[in-house]
């Protein structure tokens, strides 16, 4: 499906560290997964496993230090990573921008919506102030604010929270970016304007042909949006699948969670039986267990779970898992061909 | 067909914004003290700004027939040891002290807020630099620096206003640099960097403006106290010099004559009272005004 496309974004043994007084705190540790042209994928997993730090890391919006970013952050060919500080800054909102999960906060109190959106075009696309004006109030338009031209000259607190996501959308659509960094952005609105701002991001995603990294905990949302899945626990990816086989068949005791402490309506209720969850909590960082990181809370623990870390094994192209499951059952089928 | 109903009723966004302004000012007027500081402060402008209207002659021409008169209807305050009006002459004195005022805290503001700014917003090796340097001179007393600073500058009106104005500048980066550091870790500053602003534009169009209130209130507040400085400086002798009716220097040279001619150095003491007072409580008053949490 995606083989014959080049990835857009490569993202190889990033990790990312911060030094505290406490200690050093490794909240991505050591990933690595593609985008490609055109797509959506879904970066998934509990709070507190790395997935805002992760896209954080990508347009190094994070202040080093204490923050310290490694790896390799390849876009289009060129180490993200190498650039100096001018270098990045022409990259953010031109090729690579950002939505943010609070739409409430994300836009200046004492600027006009007009002017924060155009401000991006000035920047990147040297358009005067007129220029950028008008091609705030067409983003306005495009992203179906109803009267664009008089909404462009109020100031944020005159719009709602989906009024506000939907400018934050204009906002990082007004470069024509080639990725969109999208970090829960329907977390903090209510349900109905929830689907509103993804059919939104949907279409536009299409008619720009921009990839989308959206960032979710609502496994709804990525059923709907995503076309690949990485899922991601504890500052490491536990499995990578297309979105179709993620909720037929997920081979990651975790994946299973997370799939299995969601209600379905309409599924029919076994008596006695309760929704699912996972038990504890996501380790901190600073502490991460030994051996397999969700070893201490996965149902289907095993010996060797607690002291060796699980390889990353590749199951067919678009699949890959990290669980000494997997590592066991596919040892037993190369056996049992061989045999 | 809905949009252009929502373009029609689109305006009563306009509307708030004026009611933000116009509640601030209602939240001003309301509060009486600040409004008669308000009102004294406007009465000094216009007497500085009118002083040859007001008072015709020259305010430092002597008249020694006249010298140490009680207040008459000729002389309303009566006249110093050289026989100049008091009243003449703290009407001219207004517009040094309003000069000196608007002087230092322009001063103040263009070292302090492009330095505190800088500092909040960098951090680091930059700040550390910049609120050593800070630490130092709050270490003196404001005064005592104004003093230190005129005794290596010299005296006179530019150097009385270079001195108070760099004595002012520590306080102005401790304001603006505190204001920062709140400000930039707010959302939008984060997402103003996410599209890839210059950092001179975001700490200009983002920043600035979000720490203008405090600025505001801060320069009230220092105009009060650079008109006190100022007087200070021209009571020792090392401020605006003689023969240039300044308040200080009135207070300074009544000062022989305080027991035989009290209201020689009465009368200009009241004018500094008046026009400290009236800048603080304008100061305190555009506080409560400005702040959002303080609601009426």
């Amino acid at each position: 499906m995606n083989e014959q496309l080049k990835p857009l974004l490569e993202i190889k043994g990033l990790v990312t560290r911060f030094h505290t007084l406490d200690g050093v705190v490794k909240a991505v540790d050591g990933i690595d997964f593609e985008v490609y042209e055109g797509e959506t994928l879904g970066l998934v997993g509990e709070s507190g496993c790395g997935k805002s730090v992760t896209a954080l890391s990508i347009l190094q919006l994070l202040r080093c230090p204490p923050a310290e970013i490694m790896g390799r952050i390849l876009f289009e060919g060129k180490n993200l990573l190498e650039l100096d500080r001018e270098g990045i800054r022409k990259i953010r909102g031109n090729d690579i921008s950002m939505i943010f999960q609070e739409p409430m906060t994300s836009l200046n109190p004492v600027l006009k919506i007009g002017e924060q959106i155009a401000e991006a075009a000035r920047t990147h696309k040297n358009m005067t102030r007129q220029e950028a004006w008008r091609w705030a109030v067409e983003m306005l338009r495009m992203v179906q604010i109803p009267g664009p031209n008089s909404r462009a000259r109020q100031y944020p607190h005159s719009f709602s929270g989906g009024m506000r996501q939907r400018t934050m959308i204009g906002m990082s659509l007004s470069c024509n970016p080639r990725l969109i960094l999208a970090d829960e952005p329907t977390t903090a609105l209510d349900v109905t304007i929830q689907a509103q701002i993804m059919s939104l991001l949907h279409r536009l995603k299409d008619e720009f042909n921009t990839a989308i990294v959206l960032i979710t905990h609502d496994l709804g949302v990525i059923a709907e949006m995503a076309s690949r899945v990485v899922v991601m626990y504890a500052g490491i990816v536990v499995e990578e699948a297309p979105v179709k086989e993620i909720f037929k068949d997920p081979r990651h005791p975790y994946t299973q969670g997370l799939l299995g402490s969601i209600p379905v309506i309409g599924r029919k209720r076994q008596t006695g039986r309760r929704l699912q969850e996972i038990p504890g909590i996501v380790p901190s960082p600073m502490e991460t267990p030994s051996g397999c990181r969700f070893h201490p809370r996965c149902s289907k623990v095993m010996n060797r779970c607690c002291r060796q870390e699980p390889p990353m094994i590749r199951l067919n192209e678009h699949r890959r898992v990290s669980c000494w499951l997997e590592a066991h059952s596919t040892v037993k089928k190369s056996q049992a061909g061989g045999r | 067909m809905t949009e252009q109903k929502e373009d029609d009723v689109c305006q009563p966004g306009e509307l708030v914004t004026d009611n933000r302004f116009k509640r601030q000012w209602v939240k001003l007027k309301r509060n009486k003290a600040a409004l008669a500081g308000g009102m004294l402060i406007i009465v000094y402008v216009l007497s500085a700004f009118f002083a040859p209207v007001i008072f015709p002659g020259n305010p430092s021409a002597p008249n020694l027939i006249k010298s140490l008169e009680t207040p008459s209807v000729e002389n309303l305050l009566g006249t110093d040891e050289l026989g100049r009006s008091i009243l003449g002459r703290i009407i001219y004195g207004s517009r040094i002290s309003l000069l000196i005022a608007v002087g230092v805290v322009s001063v103040g503001m263009i070292l302090g807020i492009p330095l505190g700014l800088v500092s909040g917003y960098y951090g680091g090796k930059i700040d550390f630099i910049i609120q050593r340097i800070t630490d130092t001179m709050l270490a003196f007393p404001g005064f005592l620096l104004a003093l230190a600073l005129v005794a290596v500058l010299g005296v006179g009106l530019r150097n009385t206003v270079i001195s108070i104005g760099i004595s002012m500048v520590p306080l102005y980066i401790r304001l603006v640099r505190g204001c920062v550091l709140s400000v930039r870790a707010e959302d939008y500053v984060e997402a103003a960097k996410a599209v890839g602003t210059r950092d001179i534009a975001i700490l200009i169009r983002h920043i600035l403006p979000n720490v203008m209130v405090p600025i505001t209130v801060q320069t009230s507040l220092s105009m009060g106290m650079a008109i006190l400085f100022a007087a200070g400086l021209g009571f020792l002798g090392i401020g605006v010099q003689p023969p240039t009716p300044e308040w200080g220097a009135m207070l300074g040279s009544a000062r022989s004559y305080l027991f035989n001619a009290p209201h020689v150095a009465t009368f200009p003491g009241i004018a500094i009272f008046l026009a400290v007072l009236s800048f603080n409580l304008l100061g305190d008053g555009l506080r409560d005004a400005l702040d959002p949490r303080f609601r009426i």
